[in-house]
C-alpha cells in the first residue's frame, strides 16, 4: 500500500502545472471561449511534443503507456487552468475505446495519430431519449451489401466539430432486424449523410448534435469483431468519470485559493471578510470538500481496471461525491466573492460554470448515488 | 501508487486475523455488539485488553522500549481495520492511548516503571479529568485548583463528561497550580487514585439513556507532588499533545463501514419490511458510504505521508470532524431505516444481560441510543465548531 507519487509521477505533474500556469491566463481562455475552435491548435501541438497525447496509449503504438492515475494527475493541471482542448474526447474517451474495440489494423491505424497530434476523435453516444442511461441507444446501424449504413441522432458530442473522426454507437441491425448488441463505428468527420451542428459549451471547449441520416460505411468502419460494445462503453465512461473527477479537483483548489485570497483583501466594516467567523468556517468547509474530492478522484483513479462491478460502484460513488462538493465549493466562492463573483469581469464564473458542466456530464449526483445503490444490490 | 496491500502485509493481515478469530469470545462480540456507548464497559474491554498485552500487541502506538509492537503505519491500519471487522470490543482508550503517550513523552523513570506495566496488563483503569462545568471548548480556563502543602497537593474542584470516572481507579487531570499571564500558563498534569478521600463521582445519565459519564468532585484531596507529569505549570503543552492524539489516530473508516453494514443488513431485512426498497434509502445508504470511501483514502493518504516520514500537515481535524459527522449520518439513516422500531424504549443496561424479552429484535436495541448518544460526537474532542477554526487557521492561514 503506497499512496505516494512516483518520480515519474512528480515529473508529470510539476511540468503539466508549469506549462498551465505559463500558457493559461485570463486573456487566453476569454480568447478561447470567442473562438469558432474553442481551443488553440498550437497548443495542442505542444502537447504532442510534450508525450501527452500518447501518455495512455500502449507502447507498441507509439505510445508510453501510462494508466489511470498519470491521466488524472494530468487533468487535475488542466483544472487548475480551464484547459478546454479536446484531452478528453480524443484520448480519454476516443483513443481508449479505439485500443478496448479495434482490431489491430483499426488500431494501428489510429492509436499513432493520435500520439504524434495529427487526428484527433471525439466519442457520440448520448441521445435525447436515453438520459444517462449508457444502454438505450436508438441510433441503427444496418447491414448492407457494401458495408453499414447508420441513421439517428446524438447530443452532448464533446469536441466532435473538431474531430477528424467520429466514434459512434449505434445498435446493430442485420436481416432479422435489431440484434440487442451496440456496435462503436469510426465515423470521417466529412463523410457523406453526417450532419454537425456545434455549439459553445457551459464552461470552456465546444460540444454539437450530429444527425446522422442514412450514412454509409465500409465494413471496417466496425470497430472489432462485432461483439456488443455496451461493457467497453461503460469502461470508457468510467475512466472518462475518474479523469473528469480529477480536472473537478483543480477547478475547486483554484476556486479555493481564489476565494481565500479574496476574503483576506477585501475589507468590510473596517476589517478584512476573513476575520468573521462565519467566513472562516465556510472556507474550512470548502477546503474539507476539496480534500473529499482529491480522496474520490484518487480512489476512482486507482480502481478504474478493477473488475466491472467495482470500477463502476467506485466511479459512479466519486462522480456523485466530486459533483457534490464541486457544486458547494463553486457556489460559496461566488457567495463570498459577493456581487462582483456574479460578474464575467472576474473569472469565478468561468470555474464555476466548468463545475456545473462536469456535475452534468454523464449524469449528476442523484443519477449515480442511484446507480452505486443498484449496482451494491447487484454484488 | 498501489492501493494494495505488499505480500508481507497480507501475512501480518492473516497473522491479527489467526488472533482475533482465536481470542474473540462470541461474549464479547455480542456485548460489543449490544453497546450503545463509546466504549465497552470494563469486564468486556479489559478481557479483550489482557488478551493483547499476552500477545504483545497491548499497545501498538507505544515505542519497543515500553512494550509496543514496532508496527509500520500500515500495519496499524490493518489491524484496526481487521478488529473493526471482527467487532472486538471497544476498549477505553484513556489508559493505553491517551495517558500512557504523555507518562511516556514527560514522565519520571519512576512514573514510567510504575504506571507503563499497568495499563498494558489492564490492572488500570483510567479515566480523564479535563473538561469542568465552566470550561468546555474553552479548556484552558478550567478552575480545579492543586494547591501546595509540603510534598502534596490539595485539590478542589470538578471536573465534567469524566467517561468511567465510575469504573477507573486512576484519573489524569489539568489542574490549575498558579495564575500565569495567560489562562493556559499555570496548568499542570496530575494523575490521581480515584480512592483518594474527598473524591465523589456523579452519575450523568445521556439521552440515549446510558451511564458512561459523570461528574466528579474534588474536596480537600490530597495527592502527592511526586504524581505530577512534567514540570509544574507546563500541563497545557502535554494536554494538547494528547488531544492530538485523541483527534487524529486517524483510523476510523473501519468502524465506520462496520456501522452502516449493520444498518444496510437491517434496510436489507424484512423484520424492516424491506427499508431498502424505498429509492430515497437506498440512495442514502450509498452517499453515506460513499462519505466512508473519501475518509477512508484521506486516511490512506495520511498513512501513505507517514510511511515515508512526510509530515501529513493539520489532517487530524479534517478527520475528526468529517468522522463524527458520518458517524451522525450512519445513526441518523439507522432511525429511519427501523421505522417504527423507534418508538421503543429499552432502559435496561447493558443491553446484552436483559432479563426479558425487549419489544423489538435484538439488532434493533442500539439503533436510536447510537443515534442519540451519537450527538455527543461533534462535541467531545473539540466540537465541530473548534475544529473548523483549527482548519482555518492551520490549513488556510486565517
Amino acid at each position: 500500500m503506497d499512496l505516494t507519487l512516483s518520480d515519474e509521477q512528480k515529473l508529470l505533474r510539476e511540468s503539466a502545472e508549469r506549462f498551465v500556469a505559463g500558457s493559461y491566463n485570463a486573456d487566453h481562455r476569454r480568447k478561447m471561449a470567442n473562438d469558432p475552435l474553442g481551443f488553440s491548435p498550437a497548443v495542442w501541438k505542444q502537447f504532442a511534443e510534450l508525450g501527452w497525447l500518447a501518455l495512455p496509449i500502449p507502447e507498441e503504438f507509439d505510445g508510453l503507456g501510462g494508466g489511470p492515475v498519470e491521466i488524472a494527475i494530468l487533468m487535475e493541471a488542466f483544472g487548475r487552468g480551464l484547459v478546454s482542448e479536446p484531452y478528453l474526447a480524443t484520448v480519454v474517451l476516443g483513443a481508449a475505446l479505439i485500443d478496448r474495440c479495434g482490431s489491430t489494423a483499426q488500431k494501428q491505424a489510429s492509436l499513432p495519430k493520435v500520439a504524434d497530434g495529427t487526428l484527433k476523435l471525439a466519442f457520440a453516444h448520448s441521445e435525447r431519449t436515453a438520459r444517462f442511461d449508457l444502454a438505450r441507444v436508438t441510433t441503427s446501424a444496418t447491414k448492407t451489401a457494401q458495408g453499414w449504413r447508420l441513421a439517428g441522432g446524438k447530443i452532448a458530442v464533446l469536441d466532435g466539430h473538431a474531430a477528424d473522426e467520429i466514434i459512434v454507437s449505434a445498435t446493430l441491425h442485420d436481416h432479422h432486424g435489431p440484434s440487442g448488441r451496440i456496435g462503436l463505428f469510426v465515423v470521417p468527420a466529412t463523410v457523406q449523410g453526417l450532419a454537425i451542428s456545434d455549439y459553445a459549451r457551459l464552461g470552456g471547449g465546444r460540444a454539437c448534435n450530429l444527425e446522422l441520416s442514412d450514412v454509409h460505411l465500409p465494413d471496417d468502419a466496425l470497430l472489432g469483431d462485432g461483439h456488443d460494445a455496451l461493457p467497453a462503453i461503460e469502461w470508457a465512461v468510467d475512466r472518462a468519470m475518474a479523469a473528469l473527477g480529477a480536472e473537478a479537483v483543480g477547478i475547486m483548489q483554484t476556486l479555493l485559493e481564489t476565494t481565500l485570497d479574496y476574503t483576506k483583501i477585501r475589507k468590510q466594516f473596517g476589517r478584512p471578510l476573513s476575520a468573521n467567523q462565519v467566513i472562516r468556517h465556510r472556507l474550512a468547509d470548502m477546503a474539507m470538500q476539496v480534500d473529499e474530492a482529491r480522496s474520490m478522484a484518487l480512489r476512482a483513479a486507482l480502481k478504474a481496471d478493477s473488475p466491472p462491478t467495482e470500477r463502476a460502484r467506485t466511479a459512479s460513488g466519486a462522480k456523485a461525491k466530486i459533483g457534490k462538493c464541486a457544486r458547494f465549493v463553486g457556489e460559496q466562492s461566488i457567495q463570498l466573492h459577493g456581487g462582483m463573483g456574479v460578474t464575467e469581469e472576474l473569472e469565478v464564473g468561468a470555474y464555476f460554470k466548468r463545475l456545473v458542466a462536469f456535475d452534468t456530464l454523464f449524469g449528476g449526483s442523484a443519477h449515480h448515488y442511484a446507480r452505486h445503490a443498484e449496482l451494491g444490490r447487484k454484488a | 501508487m498501489d492501493l494494495n496491500f505488499n505480500a508481507e502485509e497480507r501475512a501480518f493481515q492473516s497473522e491479527v486475523r489467526g488472533f482475533i478469530a482465536k481470542n474473540l469470545t462470541e461474549e464479547m462480540k455480542r456485548a460489543t455488539a449490544l453497546t450503545p456507548s463509546v466504549f465497552s464497559d470494563p469486564d468486556i474491554g479489559m478481557a479483550w485488553q489482557r488478551a493483547l498485552h499476552a500477545n504483545g500487541w497491548g499497545a501498538p502506538g507505544w515505542p519497543v522500549e515500553h512494550g509496543g509492537p514496532a508496527w509500520t503505519p500500515a500495519q496499524r491500519w490493518i489491524f484496526e481495520t481487521e478488529c473493526a471487522r471482527a467487532g472486538v470490543p471497544n476498549v477505553n482508550v484513556m489508559g493505553v492511548k491517551m495517558v500512557g503517550p504523555v507518562i511516556i513523552g514527560f514522565g519520571s523513570p519512576e512514573q514510567k516503571n510504575f504506571y507503563l506495566p499497568r495499563i498494558l496488563s489492564g490492572e488500570d483503569y483510567w479515566c480523564q479529568g479535563y473538561s469542568e462545568p465552566g470550561s468546555g471548548s474553552d479548556l484552558s480556563s478550567l478552575k480545579t485548583r492543586a494547591v501546595r502543602d509540603g510534598d502534596d497537593y490539595i485539590i478542589n474542584g470538578t471536573k465534567i463528561w469524566t467517561t468511567h470516572a465510575h469504573h477507573a481507579n486512576r484519573m489524569f487531570a489539568l489542574v490549575r497550580t498558579s495564575d500565569g499571564e495567560r489562562q493556559q500558563d499555570g496548568i499542570s498534569f496530575i494523575l490521581i487514585d480515584m480512592k483518594t478521600p474527598g473524591i465523589t463521582t456523579r452519575p450523568i445519565l445521556t439521552i440515549g439513556g446510558d451511564h458512561e459519564v459523570n461528574q466528579v468532585f474534588f474536596d480537600d484531596v490530597r495527592v502527592p507532588v511526586a504524581n505530577r507529569v512534567g514540570d509544574e505549570g507546563k500541563g497545557w503543552t502535554y494536554g494538547k499533545y494528547l488531544l492530538e492524539f485523541e483527534r487524529g489516530s486517524g483510523i476510523a473508516s473501519a468502524k465506520l463501514r462496520e456501522g452502516l453494514k449493520a444498518i444496510s443488513d437491517l434496510a436489507e431485512s424484512d423484520l424492516t419490511g424491506r427499508a431498502i426498497d424505498s429509492p430515497d434509502i437506498a440512495s442514502r445508504i450509498s452517499e453515506v458510504e460513499v462519505d466512508i470511501d473519501a475518509l477512508e483514502m484521506t486516511e490512506l493518504r495520511v498513512l501513505s505521508a507517514l510511511q515515508t516520514g512526510q509530515n501529513p500537515g493539520a489532517v487530524s481535524s479534517i478527520l475528526k470532524l468529517r468522522n463524527s459527522e458520518i458517524r451522525q449520518a450512519v445513526t441518523r439513516l439507522g432511525v429511519d431505516v427501523i421505522g417504527h422500531d423507534a418508538l421503543a424504549v429499552e432502559p435496561m443496561r447493558p443491553l446484552y444481560k436483559l432479563n426479558h424479552e425487549p419489544a423489538s429484535p435484538e439488532e434493533m436495541l442500539t439503533v436510536v441510543p447510537e443515534y442519540l448518544n451519537g450527538r455527543a460526537y461533534t462535541i467531545f474532542g473539540g466540537t465541530s465548531e473548534i475544529q473548523r477554526d483549527i482548519i482555518a487557521k492551520m490549513m488556510l492561514g486565517i
